[in-house]
């Protein structure tokens, strides 16, 4: 595939398209302050905030009981839901990029809804399912399970609101790669499987893992819909982000922002990972 | 290119994710659907014309709108200056704009706070400028969802400017436009869809949010109480019929935004084809 | 092996891309299936290979009616348009593929595997690029990286889609000549899509005609060229000046030695260089003008028009020998006699 030349960022502006100088230097001016105010700033101040008191302060608050609970309840959570939803993803993905059938659009529009909706009403659906007074909540207490307030409910609302994060990474990638390599190996002799692992898999792997990253950060940092479900059982059901809210609302800002910094680290972590990603395949092009 | 139909793994793929669709996504939103079923039509509307719901509607609606409309302004300079203007630091600026895709809105939402309240750097500056205070308002509201909408649109606007062919405007300009001219008449119609579409999308998102917003919001009810926090408030109160009618309202509103949000999307698609 | 395919057809939505379709294909044939794009070429390559279903009909190798058998068990080797090489895998990789994916019981040590690539790496004559990936490949090397790789199961039979169709022109000169040696070496029943008549010409032993989903002729290249089956074939196979009687006077044919043989007959297909120009012996002969003429080689073209038609495309073209327009030593404006030596006569169908 050819792009077309875009003379602009490869070789400098041409002399009819130079915008005047003072417009130029205003919209990197304007540019420069908002990232800076919006973006730099805030991933400054969370360090200098979580440093306020020291070092010894910062450790201190992440080794504290409720604050390890969390973090490990964050590990579980992201523990189950990313290998569920990348199963779900690159099946998904091969569905809809290796074959047609009526209803694709609409299963397309499916998957991503889980986007568009309020975090919050993740978390609501669950609890009219499972709560107390929901639908299966008679039954779910006679048995003495609980889903909501506890790690169930809350691996099903990250399982939502993370349900198109793989799948929309692979579909349009799987869809630009083509099926003629599958049809080689498959014309060659290799099984579905072996056509999956040895030439799916190795030409997927960098969306795939960028997918997996994504929804990773996403089940890790999920804060509305686990707001909803989890009752906020300090040491039981507090996810590591709601362990800031919490924190953050004792104004024990020491522990909130150092809570928040293994949060943003995490970010920090998926975005210099996905620039380099795109840095690797640009060099290709 | 027409799908081969040899490939194989049609039945169990199309099987796992419909099934899995219809577990985590269908059955409970349309669990959700039949709860509100089970109100009368007075009982909903009652729930919906409360004074404090229409009130957290409006703040919710209008901060959004207000949000996404400065977003797309400042999305679409930042789009621009970071596709055509050479600057030092440029690439680590571009990788930054993702930020707020990535960081959990928790740790947005008090670092914001932390920012722009009457103390904070941000905001003691300008509360002695200006005289206004941000946090603990609307204002902060609008403040955390421009924080969560930036992306939104610069990165639709981004590729559709590095698609657009130059040799358009230098078309113009062989034509005798001036600068102003092709802005206005070749570049801005070409960017406009996308510009829209990142609206549309910081919008629906801006609606919806909670995490970024409660900390810096202030939560006064009539005031600064967004819609997703009512919802809560009422299921803490175990409200389920209020909360159930308001998530209602919320969710054809969601499906009405991407709804739009999709066919926008195919239009720019259908136009980005033309060009 | 022998390829036999009985009432294949198959259809995409509304359009019919092959109506019914039977073909026999010898062993050790060398076969191009020729037609404009959207004859359903591709599509029937892709029905023998099992790459695609047809909605009726029976395929049949060596006998076999595998009509049901996916690709994987159809001995095939296929090579695609675009060579569907794996981008993630060196060219040896790329080539021991298909002899790595055998089940375990059937596949052969990596020694033998590793011999094997190499021999064919040799016989492509490109050994030396074994540790390069496709995307360090020229658009030649990849063609023939990806028939060592179709060649490396040891197919009974090859499939190639447009196998020099990404190619420029002067490299697939070269790899036409190539294949058709190669095959003489290797003796497999092979078949290929093409849509370029003088391709099919040259490689192939036996040429498929297609057009609108069915076939319009098959034959060797000298029985197509010469003997074409109809008014299709013979326009799409070369170039050929055409008369009509239901336009051109059947007095004058019949003085440039144009005679319809059969009553039916009302086409009349020239080819060029079936036209003989001559100096004018007598002042009666028909007034016919040489126009223009072209140099293309070792022949030249005339451009001739008859007095009375005037019109740019009842121009007729005529080739002559560079030695013989020489000696006639003709200007343009100058009156010639022509006489036709040989001629296809079609009837119409409507």
């Amino acid at each position: 595939m050819q792009k077309p030349l875009n003379s602009a960022s490869k070789y400098g502006t041409p002399q009819a398209l130079s915008d005047p100088r003072w417009l130029r230097y205003a919209a990197i001016g304007i540019t420069l302050v908002i990232i800076g105010l919006f973006l730099v700033l805030p991933l400054v101040t969370v360090l200098i905030e979580a440093f306020a008191k020291g070092w010894s302060a910062y450790a201190k608050a992440l080794t504290q009981k409720d604050a390890l609970a969390a973090m490990r309840l964050t590990l579980l959570v992201a523990a189950i839901t990313v290998p569920l939803t990348t199963v779900f993803g690159v099946s998904a993905a091969w569905l809809i990029a290796r074959f047609d059938f009526p209803g694709k659009n609409l299963l397309i529009t499916l998957i991503d809804l889980p986007f568009s909706v309020s975090p919050v009403i993740a978390g609501l659906i669950y609890v009219l399912i499972f709560g107390a007074q929901g639908w299966l909540g008679p039954w779910l207490s006679a048995h003495d399970i609980k889903i909501i307030f506890a790690v169930p409910g809350i691996v099903l609302a990250t399982l939502f609101v993370t349900f198109p994060f793989v799948a929309r990474e692979l579909i349009p990638l799987m869809q630009e790669i083509g099926h003629e390599e599958e049809e080689a190996a498959l014309s060659l002799g290799a099984s579905g499987w072996q056509t999956f692992f040895k030439v799916t898999l190795p030409n997927i792997k960098w969306g795939l893992l960028y997918g997996v990253l994504l929804c990773n950060a996403r089940a890790m940092g999920e804060f509305g819909a686990v707001s909803v479900v989890s009752g906020h059982i300090r040491g039981l059901t507090n996810t590591l982000p709601l362990h800031v809210e919490v924190s953050y609302n004792e104004y024990n800002f020491v522990a909130a922002f150092a809570s928040a910094s293994l949060l943003a680290g995490l970010a920090v972590f998926t975005l210099i990972f996905k620039t380099l990603l795109e840095w690797k395949q640009a060099g290709k092009g | 290119m027409p799908q081969s139909n040899i490939m194989p793994g049609f039945r169990p793929t199309m099987g796992f994710t419909l099934f899995y669709l219809a577990l985590i996504v269908l059955i409970p939103l349309s669990a959700m659907l039949l709860k509100t079923l089970r109100l009368s039509w007075e009982q909903f509307v009652a729930v919906l014309t409360h004074a404090r719901v229409i009130a957290s509607f409006k703040i919710s609606f209008g901060t959004a709108l207000l949000a996404a409309t400065i977003a797309a302004v400042l999305g679409f300079i930042i789009a621009w200056t970071l596709v055509r203007y050479p600057f030092p630091g440029k690439k680590l600026f571009d990788a930054l704009i993702d930020l707020p895709f990535a960081l959990p809105t928790a740790v947005a939402g008090i670092v914001l706070a932390t920012l722009y309240e009457p103390r904070g750097w941000i905001g003691k500056v300008v509360m002695e400028v200006t005289g206004v205070q941000i946090a603990y308002k609307p204002l902060g509201i609008v403040v955390a969802l421009i924080f969560i909408g930036l992306p939104f649109v610069v990165r639709t606007v981004e590729p559709v400017l590095q698609e657009l062919d130059t040799a358009m405007e230098e078309a113009a300009a062989s034509l005798g436009a001036s600068r102003w001219q092709t802005f206005l008449k070749v570049i801005l119609p070409n960017l406009l869809p996308a510009t829209i579409t990142g609206f549309a999308l910081a919008f629906a998102r801006g609606v919806g949010e909670y995490g970024s917003v409660i900390f810096i919001a202030g939560n006064m009810p009539y005031v600064s109480e967004v819609v997703p926090l009512l919802i809560i408030t009422k299921l803490e109160q175990y409200d389920y019929t209020g909360a159930t009618a308001i998530g209602l309202a919320m969710l054809i509103v969601s499906f009405l935004l991407l709804l739009l949000i999709n066919s926008l999307q195919s239009w720019l698609r259908r136009r980005g084809g033309q060009l | 092996m022998s390829i036999v395919l009985s009432n294949i057809s198959k259809q995409f939505g509304a359009f019919k891309a092959l109506d019914s379709i039977s073909l026999d294909i010898a062993e050790g044939e060398l076969v191009a299936l020729l037609g404009p794009s959207g004859c359903g070429k591709t599509t029937l390559l892709r029905i023998i290979a099992g790459l695609e279903q047809a909605d009726s009909g029976e395929v049949h190798l060596q006998g076999d009616n595998v009509t049901q058998q996916p690709v994987k068990n159809r001995q095939i080797g296929f090579v695609f348009q675009h060579y569907a090489l794996f981008r993630h895998m060196t060219v040896f990789d790329n080539i021991a593929f298909g002899l790595r994916v055998k089940p375990r019981k059937e596949r052969l040590s990596e020694t033998v595997i590793h011999k094997k690539v190499h021999d064919l790496l040799n016989l492509v004559q490109l050994d030396w690029l074994h540790d390069r990936f496709p995307e360090q490949l020229s658009g030649g090397q990849r063609q023939r990286i990806a028939l060592a790789r179709a060649l490396a199961v040891e197919p009974s039979v090859l499939l190639l889609d447009e196998p020099f169709g990404a190619l420029d022109a002067s490299v697939r000169k070269d790899l036409r000549l190539w294949l058709r040696h190669l095959h003489h070496e290797l003796n497999v029943t092979s078949i290929f899509v093409t849509h370029d008549q003088e391709e099919a010409m040259e490689v192939a032993s036996q040429i498929v005609v297609l057009n609108h989903g069915r076939i319009e002729q098959k034959g060797s290249p000298s029985q197509i060229y010469d003997r074409p089956a109809n008014d299709f074939v013979s326009r799409f196979i070369g170039h050929t000046n055409i008369f009509d009687l239901a336009h051109d006077d059947a007095g004058w044919l019949k003085t440039l030695g144009l005679v319809a043989t059969n009553p039916n007959d009302r086409i009349a297909h020239v080819r060029p260089h079936h036209i003989i120009v001559e100096k004018p012996t007598s002042a009666e002969a028909p007034t016919i003008v040489l126009q223009d003429w072209q140099h293309l080689g070792a022949t030249i073209r005339l451009e001739l028009n008859p007095d009375g038609r005037k019109a740019p495309e009842s121009t007729i073209y005529a080739e002559m020998p560079n030695d013989r327009f020489h000696e006639l030593a003709l200007n343009r404006g100058d009156r010639v006699a022509m006489k036709v030596k040989q001629a296809h006569w079609f009837s119409v169908t409507a």
